[in-house]
């Protein structure tokens, strides 16, 4: 039965980390200030290295920029993107925490409709810590928020749920469209808040957007790689949609759950919509095709962890995505560098290398 | 949520009344059921006069109805308690078909707005449904969304919607165990949102506030599932339940959308959930058999109506569920009859 006393959530302020992704000033830090100043950030540089970021006092943090991931991870490093927010994914390999939280520089403090202030990290966290209910759909959302439950029909034996390994938030007033929507639609501003968590079901994958993303980097970190975009390659945008892709499947695999819905976050930024379309437009073909590929993935029953999920997951992709382009191959070659160089950075004995919660399926 | 314009002659409101007074059911939803047709179905096994105010559009039908056009199945079929409301959609020649219990008036919106549940219902039904790709912001097609980043276009036409179902405020459909444990639950939460349930995903449709396109899967919203002490409160029968489910697998296998979330109805107080408690657990313990069967459950290519999925699912039903309990034995017998009444009347 869904937990009817209201427990404050822990803060888990020594369990988690904050990975932001920048190339300027983290100004923006000061209105998280309230939310966040407990937590240790992670902060990726992407573009020139002798750049000097200025973060607010007062947070504890780490800084990675070029030079960093180059010396880290030496020859490996060609598997982080660089001239582009995917290589945040850097601060995911480094981190020593349990939990993630990642957010993108043009991201504010969202108000609810009754305009107080959301802290969408105890939101996330209550995502997190709460299971998801990815085998039968749950009409009344998550049942495990106060006020709700299973609703009439859900059968007692799938009450418990499973594990959440992933908390994926939306954002108000600017949404995250593509460059041709943005295009055609430059004035819309989403304003509709939805006060609902729900599980994405089992079997359906869905665009993740890194923006506002949480997730528990003990079950699921090593399916968090956010590609190859940006410099040298013939895609941007596409970094979050192929984590997500990723790890849905091996959610799916490994019987953990993704939810979406709550937390919001205010979305400042409206990004040029012709840059942003030179970067998609490959994406927006490929899409047609990498879609059916993830809808119809099998991974074998041996595959029992994620990094062997993963590794698997990459030989498919060259198998079957490379006709599509020869991009696929250095990325699916990119996929396997990126687990030795988690492996090499979070050694077995930790947490991600034993095998994940819930058995295959 | 857009509102689109509505072609009144293609909508019937079906309502199974259980009770005899009507009145303020039917004041509460004057503004909106004055504007349509609608199929009233006095349960069979209620005795008395139905009191309906004046002023509607309606048909009304009674045991003596039931028995004439139902004739011979009669032995197979029964419409008493929830079930009355099936007759009404047998009856219907219309497009799309709105049914909500009678217990339930209209809500109101976090601002305060009266909820035009029939209405939210059409644009539902008439909106396309979007089951093959997930859309982390709902509905792409009410007014001020979109489909994401990230979305094929190729998918973004979307297909018809065959199913629309509404939820409740106030008492929702909880089952009669957690109602029990938990008393004072009511569900205050108001979601502003409409979502495609995926392909292939199954879920609990509760009958309390539905709509459906008669034309696209009428059949399949059929009577078939009764317990052995059913009763005439939610908590002592999961028929919808079970309806819903061969309703979702047609769907997926006619590639049709089903949709649920907006428009909610305020569920008012009846019954005691300790007391429907006291009687059978059976429709909670057979859940346990009845999800994993229509999960697991796969129609032939040849499938190609409501029809012709219902009677496939019936087969199956027949062989698979039927030798554990009489329950699924029934129920299978029962969908093959109602699918034989369907065409009959329909072809009348």
């Amino acid at each position: 039965m869904a937990g009817a006393t209201v427990k404050p959530t822990p803060l888990l302020k020594d369990e988690l980390d904050i990975v932001i992704p920048t190339i300027r000033n983290l100004d923006f830090l000061e209105m998280w200030r309230p939310f966040f100043e407990q937590y240790h950030l992670i902060i990726v540089q992407d573009g020139d290295p002798s750049k000097i970021i200025k973060v607010p006092e007062g947070f504890d943090y780490e800084l990675y920029n070029r030079n960093d991931i180059n010396r880290i991870l030496g020859p490996k490093a060609s598997c982080i993107s660089f001239k582009d927010s995917a290589c945040r994914c850097f601060g995911y390999m480094v981190s020593k925490k349990k939990y993630i939280y990642t957010i993108d520089d043009d991201c504010f403090v969202a108000k609810d409709p009754s305009g107080k202030d959301i802290n969408a990290l105890e939101q996330h966290i209550k995502n997190l810590l709460c299971p998801s209910t990815p085998h039968f759909f749950n009409t009344l959302y998550d049942p495990y928020r106060e006020g709700a439950d299973f609703v009439r029909g859900y059968p007692f034996s799938l009450r418990e749920g499973v594990p959440t390994a992933v908390s994926h938030g939306l954002w108000l007033n600017i949404p995250d469209y593509d460059a041709p929507t943005q295009l055609v639609k430059p004035r819309e501003r989403n304003t509709r808040y939805v006060d609902a968590v729900l599980t994405i079901p089992k079997g359906t994958i869905f665009p993740m957007c890194g923006m506002n993303l949480a997730f528990n980097r003990d079950l699921i970190g090593p399916a968090m790689y956010f590609g190859l975009m940006g410099d040298g390659q013939p895609i941007g945008r596409y970094d979050d949609m192929w984590a997500g892709w990723c790890t849905k499947v091996i959610c799916d695999h490994l019987g953990l759950g993704v939810k979406t819905g709550l937390p919001y976050i205010w979305h400042s930024k409206a990004s040029n919509p012709f840059v942003n379309l030179k970067k998609e437009y490959k994406g927006i073909f490929w899409q047609e095709e990498i879609i059916p590929f993830f809808q119809s993935v099998n991974l074998s029953k041996e595959c029992t962890t994620v990094q062997h999920c993963y590794i698997e997951l990459a030989k498919q992709v060259k198998d079957k995505l490379s006709q599509v382009d020869p991009y696929f191959t250095k990325l699916a070659d990119a996929m396997v560098t990126w687990i030795e160089a988690w492996d090499e950075l979070n050694p077995s004995g930790d947490d991600s290398a034993k095998p994940a919660n819930g058995t295959a399926k | 949520m857009s509102q689109i314009s509505i072609n009144h002659d293609e909508v019937d409101i079906v309502i199974g009344a259980l009770q005899l007074d009507l009145k303020s059911f039917m004041e509460e939803w004057r503004p909106v059921f004055s504007l349509f047709h609608l199929i009233i179905v006095k349960d069979p096994d209620l005795k008395g006069e139905l009191e309906i105010p004046a002023g509607f559009n309606f048909d009304l039908y009674t045991k003596s109805d039931i028995d004439g056009v139902v004739g011979s199945s009669s032995n197979a079929i029964s419409f008493s308690g929830y079930s009355c409301r099936y007759f009404g959609y047998l009856m219907s020649r219309k497009k799309y078909i709105i049914s909500i219990d009678d217990d339930c008036i209209p809500a109101r919106d976090s601002a305060g707005n009266f909820v035009d549940a029939v209405s939210q219902h059409i644009t539902n039904l008439s909106t396309p449904a979007t089951p093959f790709f997930f859309n982390t912001l709902y509905d792409p097609f009410c007014k001020g969304a979109d489909f994401v980043r990230g979305y094929p276009f190729s998918l973004r036409s979307g297909v018809d919607c065959g199913l629309s179902c509404g939820l409740w405020l106030n008492l929702a459909d909880l089952d009669a165990p957690t109602q029990a444990l938990k008393p004072e639950l009511r569900n205050t939460r108001y979601v502003d949102a409409v979502l495609t349930v995926p392909a292939r995903t199954m879920m609990p449709v509760s009958g309390i506030n539905i709509g459906f396109n008669r034309e696209l899967v009428g059949p399949a919203l059929l009577p078939a599932f009764r317990l052995a002490k059913e009763g005439n409160l939610r908590w002592e029968t999961v028929e919808d339940i079970w309806t819903g489910m061969c309703v979702k697998v047609v769907c997926d296998q006619l590639r049709l959308g089903v949709k649920s979330g907006l428009p909610y109805v305020w569920r008012k107080e009846r019954g005691d959930a300790i007391e429907s408690l006291k009687k059978e657990w059976e429709g909670v313990k057979l859940m346990e058999d009845v999800v994993p069967f229509f999960q697991s459950l796969r129609l032939s290519t040849s499938a190609a109506t409501a029809e012709d999925c219902l009677s496939e699912i019936a087969a199956v039903v027949k062989e698979q569920l039927a030798p554990a309990n009489p329950v699924f034995a029934r129920a299978a017998e029962t969908m093959v009859e109602w699918v034989k009444l369907w065409k009959r009347v329909q072809t009348q």
